[in-house]
């Protein structure tokens, strides 16, 4: 047996916040149950069968008595509701400056990539005091990326991305668990988070084995895939011109904007009928069941290299 | 045997009060009707949002012509059933049963059109799961158009092929004499029944047939 | 007839012997008394599932059964005690017992119907149970898509086929209940003349017909998937997996209320008896049981915060989901109002009814941190989530349930339970529940997820504690089943009413005759009118 931990460790910017709100409903939960446990057995004793309490007058309605205990509540909640959706908020968008790292979740592991190439298995290697932002998607069914010291969880999809964020406030190694039901090993699906300094993070980017970066990765597959025969520069080719799209806002054949961002990249690389680019023609092939999620992110990042947003849009063959 | 006389059953203690029950009964059971298809119309609301280009390719497959036909078919069949009730209420022995033989007859044409338009999406091979190819560049939007498209009017079918078997017992029952002013609860919710799987049709006629016709 | 019997007239249980007149009645009390035995079994078999999988959390490693055999265990034990206990469980027993006599009626409004609801959810059970114990289901009660539809290996088609039948039970029980209420009250009992009991069964009616046609369409679209593998919820072939999750959601939040309501107007019926005082706020009671079943239908999001549903609309859930717990906390007090200068017995019926009012409190409290989006990050799908609904399902449902049928069980037998051997019970229930749950709330916060058969180390204290109360909580569970059972032989003769209660189901003999009233009453005042009672007899 390993002790009698009460709370978990706080190790990110958010976990204190979280934690003040949990300890704030806390204290409401005890002072209402206290209250209501209080009440009944105090009627409960001193009106007991046999006691020589007063009972004259027994009320049975209150209209001022029902407003107040619907109001209080209502009330009580209303600040809860707004403290932690403000909080929420704050969970949901990373700040700006982030440092992006690519998780896949399959059946029954995890697989993570760092943009400078580096890949891991089960482990998350990340800088303290910065801002990190987790790109994720499944290779099959629905997982969920839960670090329990950070207080943060995201459900991980088939079929797109979907982000969340956290600043380490404290070196050290946490637990990451799947926490989205997906079989048999789904208790085993769950690793570490090693949050290291600045200096050892760069280290260790710079060490374990590097790979190339996502970005030329993803550049290599762009040839070898032939995607540069039809995308390629000044909208020469059947498809529209890469650089500089990312996270522009292109306008979709059949009405409608669209921002380029990650995962409109990926949808368009494995769904390209889903929004076609104005002025072109729904012909480029279908890479769903060709390309790994990884490969996929490769791609993805190699695309955001090219830099971008455009100020204006540019879209129509020419 | 003379059934001027109501049944009353025995947990009731007037024959109005029963037959307010049975009609609250029949109200309440096609609520739940009508959240059943509602989630699937649910389903399709959503992927109609998402993928309303593929919907409306998909939609020109359809025989507007049979599906035209089958919603002609499906209210004049209405027409009947209210008819039949109203015989049915004023003790009209063989008025009623024409107008219930009539609706039944009516209901099978509209199953029978039904086949024929499955065979031709077999024929086709536009039935996702067993055989489907669709040509165009937004086949998984066409597939869920058409497996939505199956589970609709397939359920409506189903609760179609019910209903014809409902009216046939109670052909059967009027054909002996057993409704009348004082008695003709079940033709009255058999009614209800119909008349609301009619409306499921009217829905879903103009939902999944004629998307080009305003698209 | 044995030296211990003690009825001299006719009545229910002795207006006809053997099998045939038990599976062909029409009467529903006997049908309420097939819906007792049989939920009762699905009681032992949910809880056998608990008591396995406690069993492997002692230790941190799996080494009672396998991964797979344990993902099968949490699955058949949610299925089991949500669809097969908990949602029939006092609509189907007490609900049918009680509902006529309650509203003065002889019978429901469709008493074949009744019958035939019995039949589809024993149908249902088995083929599910067959399903189960021939090779089980693995996918959790939740079904996510695409692992149910497209990965899982387990036994999930015919499973969903049992709970697709046995939603018709529901639909056609709750349909009766809707229409009896409606047009078969007795000369003089309006609306707010009826017992809360009575309006919790049918704000509880309105959900079951208006869900329950939900799931089914939920889950023949999952069958359909699985079986001819099409994507209408599986992305690889074009689906939305978050679709299945708002249409299952869609139903299974208002389940929850399906399981509550009822208990909460069992405890009202118990309150007001034992306290001998009418309750507090009779109309504020009644408007908050069809409050929290139409704004129980609006807040199903609060399942999918994480989910990769917009951040609006969760937003939007939150919100709701807070303004449904006003209506429940509006319960909890006039409950408590209604004791105030009462004149208070401790009998166990009424005990049950505390420990529900007390659990029921911190589970419903517990629901708001779950509601607070912030929060629910860090414990959704964690331990902290399996103890607040245990803590409304068992400490407040099944209290309740108890509670009720401890109440009614000298109505429904004509015998009364020993008393003793009752109180003794419902403490070691309630130690019981506390240990075992209780713990579960820090397990969930500290991080440790649900579904999980194996787990760090650092978890284990805390699980061994929870066991133990598993452990004393089964035993609980396993004495009112003893000596319920004794008293149908030896216990004390009940009389008509043993409780002193102003209910129209009081006024018939012990047990009731078939046709429950020799005259249907007349009613002329409100219900709960113990004062009255008091002053007459001075």
């Amino acid at each position: 047996m390993n002790g009698l931990p009460l709370f978990p460790r706080a190790a990110s910017t958010i976990a204190p916040g979280v934690d003040a709100l949990f300890t704030g409903l806390m204290v409401m939960t005890i002072v209402f149950s206290g209250l209501i446990f209080f009440a009944i057995a105090f009627f409960a004793i001193r009106y007991r069968e046999g006691s020589k309490a007063n009972r004259d007058n027994p009320r049975s309605e209150s209209l001022p008595l029902e407003l107040t205990w619907m109001l209080v509540p209502l009330g009580i909640s209303f600040g809860f509701y707004f403290w932690g959706t403000t909080l929420f908020t704050r969970m949901h968008v990373a700040p700006p400056g982030a440092v992006d790292i690519y998780v896949v979740g399959k059946q029954w592991m995890w697989k993570i990539q760092h943009q400078q190439g580096n890949r891991e298995i089960n482990e998350l290697h990340v800088p303290l005091g910065r801002p990190v932002r987790l790109i994720m998607t499944s290779q099959d069914v629905i997982h969920s990326f839960f670090i329990p010291a950070f207080r943060i969880k995201q459900d991980v999809l088939p079929g797109r991305y979907t982000t969340e964020w956290f600043q380490a406030t404290q070196p050290g190694e946490y637990h990451f668990f799947c926490s989205q039901f997906c079989g048999t090993s789904h208790a085993s699906m769950r690793g570490r988070v090693v949050v290291m300094e600045q200096a050892a993070y760069e280290r260790w980017l710079a060490g374990a084995t590097p790979g190339a970066p996502m970005a030329t990765q993803g550049e290599e597959l762009f040839e070898r895939f032939g995607c540069a025969t039809c995308h390629r520069a000044n909208n020469t080719g059947r498809g529209p011109t890469l650089a500089g799209v990312a996270n522009s806002t292109v306008e979709l054949e059949g009405g409608g904007t669209a921002v380029a961002d990650r995962e409109y990249l990926r949808q368009s690389i494995l769904d390209p009928a889903a929004k076609v680019v104005r002025g072109y023609k729904p012909v480029m092939p279908v890479f769903r069941g060709q390309l790994t999620p990884d490969q996929v992110a490769q791609l993805v990042e190699y695309i955001r290299s090219l830099g971008g947003p455009r100020v204006a849009a540019k879209g129509g063959a020419q | 045997m003379s059934e001027n006389r109501a049944l009353v059953a025995h947990q009731f203690d007037t024959a109005a009060q029963q037959r307010g029950a049975a009609t609250l009964g029949m109200w309440i059971f096609l609520a739940t009707e009508v959240l059943f298809f509602g989630g699937m119309l649910m389903a399709y609301t959503v992927y109609r949002v998402t993928e309303g280009e593929a919907f409306a390719h998909a939609s020109r497959a359809q025989n507007i012509l049979l599906g035209g036909i089958n919603t002609a078919v499906l209210l004049t069949s209405s027409l009947t059933m209210a008819l039949a009730v109203h015989a049915a209420q004023g003790g009209r022995r063989t008025r009623s049963v024409m107008m219930l033989a009539s609706t039944m007859a009516l209901g099978a044409l509209f199953l029978g059109v039904k086949g024929v338009e499955y065979a031709e999406k077999f024929a086709e091979h536009l039935v996702p799961g067993v055989d489907f190819h669709w040509a165009g560049p937004d086949a998984g939007g066409a597939q869920i158009y058409f497996i939505l498209y199956f589970l609709l009017t397939g359920f409506h079918a189903l609760h179609l092929a019910i209903g014809i078997g409902v009216i046939a017992v109670l052909t059967a029952r009027a054909a002996r004499g057993r409704y009348s002013a004082a008695y003709s609860t079940p033709v009255e919710v058999a009614g209800l029944y119909w008349h609301f799987v009619d409306i499921v049709w009217i829905f879903l006629y103009p939902l999944i047939y004629l998307i080009r016709v305003y698209r | 007839m044995s030296p211990h019997s003690i009825t001299t007239h006719d009545h229910y249980l002795n207006a006809g012997y053997g099998p045939r007149s038990w599976l062909l009645t029409t009467d529903h009390k006997r049908i309420a008394i097939l819906y007792m035995l049989s939920i009762t079994f699905f009681f032992f078999v949910g809880g056998f599932f608990a008591f396995l999988m406690r069993l492997e959390l002692l230790t941190p490693n799996g080494d009672l059964v396998s991964a797979e055999t344990y993902n099968k265990l949490f699955s058949m034990h949610g299925i089991t005690m949500v669809w097969f206990f908990l949602i029939p469980s006092i609509p189907s027993v007490l609900g049918n017992f009680l509902v006529p006599m309650m509203v003065g009626a002889r019978d429901v409004a469709f008493p074949r119907l009744n019958l035939l609801s019995w039949y589809i959810y024993v149908v249902g059970g088995l083929f599910t149970l067959g399903a189960m114990i021939f090779g089980g289901v693995d996918t959790g009660w939740t079904f996510y898509t695409p692992f149910s539809s497209t990965y899982a290996h387990s036994n999930v088609i015919p499973v969903v086929i049992g709970i697709f039948i046995l939603g018709f039970s529901s639909i056609l029980t709750a349909l009766n209940f809707i229409v009896t209420i409606h047009t078969m009250r007795a000369p003089g009992l309006t609306w707010f003349r009826l017992p809360l009991f009575i309006w919790a069964m049918y704000a509880t009616s309105i959900i079951l017909v208006l869900a329950t046609p939900v799931l089914a369409i939920t889950l023949a679209m999952l069958g359909v998937e699985r079986i001819f593998g099409v994507g209408i919820f599986d992305p690889a072939l074009g689906g939305d997996p978050l679709l299945f999750q708002h249409l299952f959601w869609f139903y299974s939040h208002p389940a929850v209320y399906i399981m509550i309501l009822p208990a909460m107007g069992v405890v009202s019926e118990l309150i007001t008896c034992f306290a001998r005082k009418k309750v507090f706020g009779y109309r504020f009671m009644a408007y908050s049981l069809l409050a929290i079943a139409s704004v129980g239908f609006l807040v199903w999001g609060h399942h999918m915060f994480v989910s990769g549903q917009s951040a609006y609309a969760g937003m939007v859930f939150s919100a709701l989901s807070f303004i449904v717990a006003v209506p429940s906390a509006v319960k909890v007090f006039n409950w408590a109002a209604t004791l105030y200068k009462g004149t208070i017995a401790y009998h166990t019926p009424v005990l049950y009814g505390f420990g529900f009012i007390g659990l029921f409190t911190i589970g419903g409290l517990t629901g708001l941190f779950l509601a607070t989006l912030a929060l629910d990050v860090h414990v959704h799908d964690t331990y902290f989530v399996i103890a607040h609904f245990h803590y409304i399902m068992v400490g407040g449902a099944v209290m309740g349930y108890l509670g009720g049928i401890h109440y009614w069980w000298p109505k429904m037998t004509g015998r009364m339970y020993p008393e003793g051997w009752a109180k003794f019970a419902a403490l070691v229930l309630f130690v019981g529940f506390n240990l075992t749950f209780f713990p579960q709330f820090i397990l969930g916060y500290l991080g440790m997820p649900r579904r999980y058969h194996v787990y760090p180390p650092e978890f284990q204290v805390l699980n061994v504690l929870s066991t133990a109360g598993a452990t004393i909580l089964g035993i609980g569970y396993l004495i009112p089943f003893i000596y319920l059972i004794w008293s149908l032989r030896h216990g004390k003769n009940a009389g008509p009413n043993p409780w002193r209660s102003t209910g129209l189901e009081w006024r018939t003999p012990s047990p009731p005759p078939v046709h429950n009233f020799d005259e249907i009453p007349v009613v002329t005042t409100e219900p709960y009118t113990y004062v009255a009672e008091e002053e007459q007899r001075e």
